[in-house]
């Protein structure tokens, strides 16, 4: 019985050979017990999963109580935000960060899915992780670097296309605001976009290889196009995967913080421009959490966590359960 | 005749239309692939580059100078990130793969798929929101920001991770090994021990590294917890100085000489987090190829 060697069958056999039948007899009236031990025991650890997950939100509302008191629901509608006034609402953002997510949408969806067909139904299988590897090492590279990378190399060039945007485009309201900051709506959303893609790419992958190969094959062999066979057989048969693993992405551009911190412009004022700096939640809490003086301020910071963590739970939630009834739990999820 | 003409005409053309839709799409889905690889290029080559000039052996081996001053380094926070990160894997491998163990090994419990989709929606929460998580529940009690506390928040980040990635890897094990050490009259549990554990522990393994490595790249929960500390700090009770976040001080502070230092730190970061992820990926590779 020597537990330390690797397991193969051949160690099972000789494992086999050790055991004697008075030694087996003797095991079964030790197994009940240890068995209803072990049970106990990991049913326990797999419950403290739920506990932590329940204490989070518990300690969250525990943290806001004195400003859910004095604001209740107004602090998601209200619009100002004054420290010293002791006024507290949180609307500009909330827009701020939606606003910015559907931005980063827009721009990561098509390039992300356009990637995920590439690799699934062009690229030979050989050549496959020579493309697929390189982007999900993107999506292994800290939020903070990509913060730094975004600081001084992206915002100095999209502060130049803001102000030629806004010498030759200006009469379009979009584009009426101060374009010379760099940081902002703007740049905050391109950012955001370049980590998703990684992230939607990735998944939506996963999703379409679960395509029947014989249906596409059917398309290819009535006389269709490879396009005909994508647009008419795989993403039907895949789209509530996709829908997915785009909600996915949106929980993800919703809840980034390090980067839309530092390129993200944050300012309390409501937006108008695309140039326009604002904060988001996640950055909100990240610059002033450390500088609040008084509780009533700390709970309100902490009551915009709680929204947060409201508004990416749903979401998290949603592309959970529209990607496993389309998988049947084939594709996990945790990028 | 000249219907029939006309007809084949027709098809002609639809026929090259299609084949020119075909074309375009391509070329369009190379397009995006390419944007893709090319933003990890232009980031990777951006820290390299920066990065490269400003490592040197003080930079790796010295304390931070005092705040406008050139020179001096960041061993501290190397130290510290990984030390909080090492305490946080003490806490969350065991709750992690525990409940692995129960969601993969008693799958007739309902409370089994319960938390494997928990863990799921765990993912997604936010880092900041973790870091205020542990705010509440380790720094205000204790009164002081602590690495403990840092801990905390990682281990929280990194369980659902090692969970999931445990669950895989307790799936992929052949039932009939299971079904040869029971039918030997072995208890489950010492199977599990025995068996299960043993022949999935690459795998298990892999998984811890990928939460280690996920961990060590986070700032934003160490804002209110580790806080960051300007001396040596080997005491987990006291506010602990972590690489990511002292790339977050020292890129948005002032001083072109702290610019540089992020930029290298950001190089370390990510030659380790980017290392760790493909050797555990060719090890997967070796693995499953025997």
């Amino acid at each position: 019985m020597n537990g330390d060697a690797e397991i193969t069958e051949r160690s099972l056999g000789k494992f086999l050979g050790a055991i004697s039948p008075r030694a087996v007899h003797h095991d079964t009236r030790v197994v009940n017990f240890g068995d209803r031990l072990f049970y106990l025991a990991t049913q326990c650890v797999a419950f403290s999963v739920i506990i932590i997950a329940l204490l989070l939100f518990g300690e969250l509302v525990r943290g806001s109580w004195e400003s859910i008191q004095q604001f209740g629901l107004k602090f998601l509608v209200g619009t100002t935000w004054d420290p010293v006034a002791r006024v507290f609402g949180t609307l500009p953002t909330i827009i701020g960060t939606l606003v910015k997510a559907a931005i980063a949408l827009l721009f990561a969806v098509p390039i992300s899915i356009g990637s995920a067909m590439f690799i699934t139904f062009y690229v030979p299988k050989w050549f496959r992780p020579i493309i697929s590897y390189p982007i999900e090492l993107l999506a292994g590279i800290p939020s903070i670097v990509f913060g730094l990378w975004g600081l001084f190399v992206m915002v100095p060039i999209i502060r130049t296309v803001q102000i030629w945007l806004k010498a030759n485009f200006g009469w379009f309201p979009l584009f009426d605001g101060p374009a010379v900051y760099g940081v902002g709506v703007l740049s905050g959303s391109v950012m955001l976009a370049i980590m998703i893609i990684p992230i939607i790419t990735a998944i939506s992958r996963d999703i379409l290889l679960t395509v029947p190969r014989s249906q596409i094959e059917g398309m290819l062999a009535l006389g269709g196009t490879k396009w005909e066979a994508i647009w008419k057989v795989a993403l039907p048969y895949s789209r509530i995967g996709l829908v997915g693993a785009v909600v996915l992405g949106l929980g993800r551009a919703i809840g980034e913080t390090m980067a839309v911190t530092m390129v993200g412009g944050n300012s309390f004022d409501l937006i108008h421009s695309l140039f326009d700096p604002v904060h988001s939640m996640a950055s909100q809490i990240a610059s002033e959490f450390t500088e609040a003086t008084y509780s009533l301020y700390v709970s309100s910071l902490i009551y915009v966590g709680l929204v947060l963590f409201g508004i990416t739970v749903v979401i998290s939630l949603c592309a959970q359960l529209l990607i496993w009834r389309l998988s049947k739990g084939k594709v996990a999820v945790f990028e | 005749m000249a219907m029939s003409a006309q007809k084949s005409e027709m098809s002609r053309r639809r026929y090259l239309f299609r084949k020119a839709t075909e074309r375009l799409q391509w070329v369009g889905m190379l397009l995006c692939t390419s944007v893709t690889v090319f933003f990890l290029l232009t980031i990777l080559g951006y820290v390299i580059y920066h990065g490269a000039d400003s490592i040197d052996w003080e930079f790796l081996t010295a304390l931070p100078l005092p705040p406008g001053e050139t020179g001096g380094g960041i061993a501290n926070a190397l130290v510290g990130s990984v030390m909080v990160v090492a305490a946080a894997t003490l806490m969350a491998v065991p709750i992690g793969m525990g409940a692995a163990i129960f969601v993969n090994e008693f799958p007739s419990a309902r409370l089994g798929r319960t938390v494997r989709f928990m863990a799921e929606v765990l993912t997604g929460v936010p880092s900041i929101v973790v870091g205020l998580f542990a705010y509440s529940m380790v720094v205000s009690p204790m009164g002081s920001f602590s690495g403990f506390s840092g801990a905390v928040a990682y281990a929280f980040i990194m369980v659902p991770i090692i969970l999931i990635t445990s669950h895989e890897a307790f799936r992929l094990v052949p039932p009939s090994l299971r079904e040869a050490s029971l039918a030997l009259g072995v208890p489950k549990w010492r199977t599990i021990m025995r068996v299960v554990l043993p022949v999935s522990s690459s795998a298990l393994l892999t998984g811890v590294v990928l939460a280690f490595s996920r961990a060590l790249g986070e700032a934003a929960p160490m804002l209110f917890t580790a806080f960051g500390n300007p001396f040596w700090n080997l005491n987990l009770g006291k506010p602990v100085a972590t690489v990511p976040l002292l790339i977050y001080t020292y890129a948005t502070g002032p001083y072109d000489d702290w610019h540089r230092k992020a930029w290298g730190a950001s190089l370390v970061l990510l030659v380790v987090v980017l290392v760790t992820s493909v050797l555990t990926r060719a090890f997967l590779r070796g693995k499953s190829h025997e």
